[in-house]
């Protein structure tokens, strides 16, 4: 006979503890926490058969990149002869091509473009080309580092304008001001198919 | 004064552990949400190239993985060590890219299928052959917003 109230047994949780440590455990293991990060890069449009000749590119206005099996850079520059550089001076080489500061009769030509605001219109570079070439023996990752130092051309110009302009750099601009340096600076580098050199 | 008078023989006071679960739980829980469970079993062997001109890649349901390295080293028997693609879960090439482009654009939201993006998972010692075929494929495939996936220098 129950002498008044009967207790209920409470239920041992010392172990949720545990359990719950098992849990945590293989969450911690199968979890990856590494953002994704890479290089953005625009591909052009299917090789059309019908079209005949390519668009024809005045001599000033390309720059031609060439990466050989060597993994050796060769710029060659509108009428000029080419040059050998290294991956460290491509950066510059191709931030001159493309800004043409001193308005050089045997850089990129300039024309008059309207842009948004606060550009309006300005005279731009905007027929110029950077072609890269490549052999199908050349390393990804000297493609890869050349790709980077062109990307990086654009993107330091286009900081360096967001500075002048907006006085601030680029990353802290909002996106009507992204978009005006974007355009004032268009990237505009095409990757030919890659043709096989010296092969034997 | 028998306020500091000891009582027998001092215990050392129980640590309370009722709150410990909890305090797990909660560790837990942040674990589930900010996990991502790896989709594919990786079947080469791949370590990205580092760059400076890096972006985040935002929304990771829109990225589509094509991986291209050196077969593993189980595989490396059957399949040589030259670089190899794989798609999903299985080895693949060239010529299957466009098929795997297409599933996987239909896997897409309709408003999504614009911003489909494919990520190259590409080994540093890969030659330049077998991205520039991939490259070409996915132009003919209209997949043309292409991320070459990289570590930040």
């Amino acid at each position: 006979m129950a002498k008044g109230n009967r207790k209920v047994p409470g239920i041992n949780a010392s172990s949720t503890a545990d359990i719950s440590f098992i849990l945590l455990i293989f969450f911690l293991v199968t979890t990856s926490m590494d953002t994704d990060r890479g290089l953005h890069v625009r591909l052009p449009n299917p090789p059309d058969e019908t079209q005949q000749d390519p668009p024809k590119i005045r001599k000033r206005n390309s720059l031609i990149v060439n990466v050989n099996m060597n993994n050796q850079i060769l710029v060659t520059q509108g009428d000029k002869e080419p040059v050998e550089v290294v991956l460290s001076e491509l950066r510059a080489i191709a931030k001159e091509f493309i800004a043409n500061p001193e308005d050089r009769v045997d850089y990129p030509e300039k024309h008059a473009v309207e842009l948004p605001a606060p550009f309006g219109v300005q005279m731009i570079t905007d027929k110029h080309v950077i072609s890269l070439q490549t052999d199908r023996a050349t390393n990804y990752d000297t493609y890869f580092q050349v790709e980077n130092e062109l990307y990086g051309a654009y993107n330091e110009l286009r900081d360096e304008l967001a500075r002048k302009t907006f006085g601030h750099p680029f990353a802290e601009c909002n996106e009507d001001q992204q978009l005006a340096c974007r355009l004032y600076y268009k990237c505009m580098i095409s990757e030919a198919e890659p043709r096989t050199y010296n092969q034997h | 004064m028998s306020k500091f008078q000891k009582k027998g023989k001092a215990e050392m006071p129980e640590l309370n552990t009722s709150s410990l679960p909890d305090l797990i739980f909660s560790i837990l829980f942040f674990f589930m949400i900010v996990t991502s469970m790896r989709e594919v079993e990786l079947k080469v062997e791949f370590k990205t190239p580092s760059g400076t001109e890096l972006e985040k890649l935002e929304r990771k349901s829109l990225v589509s993985n094509i991986y291209i390295g050196r077969p593993t080293r189980e595989y490396r028997a059957k399949l040589g060590s030259q670089s190899r693609i794989q798609l999903n879960d299985k080895f693949a090439e060239v010529a299957n890219i466009r098929e795997y482009v297409q599933d996987e654009r239909e896997s897409l939201a309709e408003r999504d299928k614009p911003l489909m993006k494919i990520s190259i998972k590409g080994d540093k010692d890969t030659a330049m052959g077998i991205i520039t075929d991939v490259k070409m494929e996915l132009r003919k495939a209209w997949a043309l917003s292409v991320v070459y996936s990289a570590a930040q220098r």
